[in-house]
């Protein structure tokens, strides 16, 4: 579904990827860790196609297409969600005028018609309670004012409306107390299909208790120092990170 | 600049010999030490401090017809898009300058929606208690206006009544083959513990350049509340001078909003008075420019007596090579303890070319107060735009929603729904998105 080779990228030249080769497959969950600065986020935002990062070598494929020249927007269309570490506020744009203009440019894309208001808010009531989440939130400014944990739960939300083939959760668990995150994990185990894939970028162990991935990669100065299933984000959480570091033996 | 000012001054000896009788009036006495004030200050220029910024010099070039009287019809069919339709209103409509009967409708019956002139005839006494008593004499282009004031809106709410529906009142320029200019004149009453909602709008229907010079005295007696918009949303040949002032008087309210869209050319004067405590007033504005667009605000809120409150809130958009300018004095006089004054102004600017000049002025002179202002100049924030676009929105209506969310504060005191609507249709439009919502 989703192939990384080489990628090179930096901003404002310097250089934050320095190499990543990465792939994934439908029904996978992969967990991205690593040390502060490792680039981690870099690598989520290039994938979802920011623009102030510069591409310098290799290349990303989303089922076999080369995603290179296209914008943020046509990306999601193709199928890429990425939830935010910070989601924007928006004040002004109701969650519920902000998903219908959403789901309908996504449709619009691939060729559907626009949902009809029923259908959205059923599929929106649906989700909600997937995600314990109030129904006063759907008439609230996006993100406006929401505490850590509503912002987090709405990316979710989001997603689990969107229905992406690829989700990418950034730093979803932090800042979340232990009941959000299991709210959240729910929500994303639930979404869980043998034909979509999750990517998790995390700094810490304790999402991956609750959400069991299939890879564990560790990032460290740009590249993908080590990969193995989920103990070795067990092994990360014993030891830090510090170990990975060490010139190989 | 000269040739205008001459113009005009012979077009007011014929307009006072027109008056016949009424040359001796008090009011036709104001009009002509107005006359004289004008003929001695002359039209601004970039040397006045107030005009810094802003040069007429462009607007004031063109050879304008003064007083149009071939009559012109025009057909509510023409003109119905300019008006709120969804809501029962009182309508004070005006075409030329002239006012229009057939496509208004006025009241006398337990307050008074009817015509500047009519006034005049019938209410001396308001007449000779209000005419010029809001409007700074210091201000050459509202005395321009009192000069030749004869024709616009007179709203008169009486005591403890509310304005049973909207009133709103237009003003329209038609095709005379040339370059026309009108100075409009309204005086609009709130006598105490009255209410009322009003609309104004200006618009040419002539793709020839257009000149008004707008006044509006406005009188907000005690425990009065007045909520008050103008529509600045012309058509890129016509330019706008709107010199409003306002006076207050104790427990009385009163929100004004100015949504400029339009116009090649804006300069609101506002002022407000607050001449008693416990004055409430909120002065909002949204300003989108784009191609070569000036629009200017001066803005001055006069806190003269203690325990009063103001609040305005500036928000502004410039593309393309459009120019603002924001110029906001508060005074707080010596004894005006206790003020709450509050100012803030936040622009976006969409290109390199286009520019902003903001000025906040806050003169204090009391030291029990609560005074803070604040103005951004800013761009749109990437890492928002990103954000929405990674949700499946193309960058144009992206930006046009966080330009909406930037920008929709200021429409905060607009309670009338139908006018809401109406004005996010406008931003909509000017932002030149379709969304598949309504703002």
């Amino acid at each position: 579904m989703l192939k990384i080779n080489n990628l090179h990228a930096s901003v404002e030249g310097t250089e934050i990827l320095r190499g990543v080769n990465l792939e994934v497959k439908p029904g996978e969950i992969h967990a991205i860790m690593g040390p502060n600065g490792s680039g981690k986020s870099t690598l989520s935002s290039v994938i979802a196609g920011r623009e102030d990062y510069e591409i310098t070598q290799g290349n990303i494929q989303f089922e076999k297409e080369d995603l290179m020249d296209l914008g943020p927007d046509e990306r999601a269309q193709k199928g890429i969600f990425l939830s935010f570490q910070y989601p924007v506020e928006i004040p002004g744009v109701t969650v519920t005028n902000f998903l219908k203009t959403s789901i309908n440019e996504l449709r619009k894309a691939r060729g559907e018609e626009p949902l009809p208001a029923n259908k959205l808010l059923k599929k929106m009531r649906e989700k909600m309670s997937l995600l314990d989440m109030d129904k006063s939130f759907l008439s609230r400014s996006l993100n406006e004012g929401f505490s850590g944990g509503e912002k987090k739960r709405n990316e979710i939300f989001q997603m689990a409306m969107l229905e992406p083939k690829l989700g990418i959760l950034d730093e979803t668990d932090s800042g979340l107390d232990i009941d959000a995150l299991r709210v959240v994990a729910k929500g994303v185990n639930t979404l869980r299909t043998k034909d979509n894939a999750i990517i998790l970028i995390t700094h810490y162990q304790r999402l991956l208790d609750h959400i069991e991935p299939d890879y564990v990669h560790v990032l460290s100065q740009g590249k993908i120092v080590k990969s193995g299933n989920k103990d070795l984000a067990l092994e990360l959480e014993e030891h830090g990170y510090d170990w990975l570091k060490e010139p190989a033996v | 600049m000269e040739a205008l000012k001459d113009k005009l001054e012979s077009s007011f000896i014929v307009f006072e010999n027109e008056l016949n009788g009424h040359a001796q009036t008090p009011v036709h006495q104001k009009r002509r030490a107005a006359m004289q004030r004008f003929e001695d200050m002359g039209f601004p220029t970039k040397r006045d401090e107030e005009w810094k910024y802003t040069s007429l010099k462009p607007i004031l070039k063109h050879d304008y017809r003064l007083f149009p009287n071939d009559e012109h019809t025009v057909d509510f069919s023409q003109i119905k898009k300019y008006f709120l339709n969804d809501v029962d209103s009182y309508k004070l409509v005006f075409v030329d300058g002239v006012y229009s009967s057939w496509l208004s409708e006025t009241t006398h019956e337990r307050f008074d929606v009817c015509t500047f002139s009519s006034m005049l005839n019938k209410f001396g006494d308001v007449a000779n208690e209000y005419f010029g008593q809001a409007l700074p004499e210091y201000e050459a282009l509202s005395s321009l206006n009192t000069a030749f004031a004869r024709e616009g809106a007179f709203i008169r709410i009486k005591k403890s009544q509310a304005a049973d529906k909207p009133i709103q009142v237009l003003f329209f320029t038609t095709e005379h083959g040339q370059e026309v200019m009108t100075q409009p004149r309204n005086l609009i009453l709130l006598e105490e513990n009255a209410e009322a909602t009003i609309t104004e709008r200006h618009q040419s229907l002539s793709d020839k350049p257009v000149l008004t010079n707008s006044a509006t005295e406005i009188f907000v007696q005690r425990h009065a509340r007045l909520h008050y918009h103008k529509i600045q949303n012309d058509n890129g040949q016509a330019s706008l001078i709107d010199n409003t002032s306002i006076r207050q008087l104790s427990h009385s309210s009163v929100t004004l909003g100015t949504y400029s869209f339009g116009n090649r050319f804006i300069r609101n004067n506002l002022n407000l008075f607050l001449d008693e405590e416990h004055c409430e007033s909120h002065l909002d504005g949204i300003t989108i420019g784009d191609g070569q667009q000036l629009i200017d605000h001066h803005t001055l809120v006069d806190h003269k007596v203690p325990n009063c409150y103001s609040n305005e809130l500036y928000k502004g958009i410039y593309d393309d090579k459009a120019h603002g300018v924001f110029n906001g004095k508060v005074m707080v006089h010596p004894h005006a303890q206790k003020t709450n004054a509050f100012q803030q102004n936040n622009n976006v600017l969409l290109t390199d070319k286009a520019s902003v000049d903001t000025k906040p002025q806050l003169e204090i002179y009391a030291d029990d107060v609560a005074c803070s202002h604040g103005c951004t100049i800013g761009q749109l924030d990437d890492q928002a735009l990103f954000y929405l676009m990674t949700r499946g929105i193309a960058r144009r209506e992206a930006q046009a929603l966080l330009l909406y969310a930037f920008a929709n504060d200021g429409l905060r005191n607009v309670k009338l729904p139908e006018l809401r609507k109406k004005l996010n249709r406008m931003i909509a439009k000017k932002l030149n998105v379709n969304l598949d919502f309504e703002l």
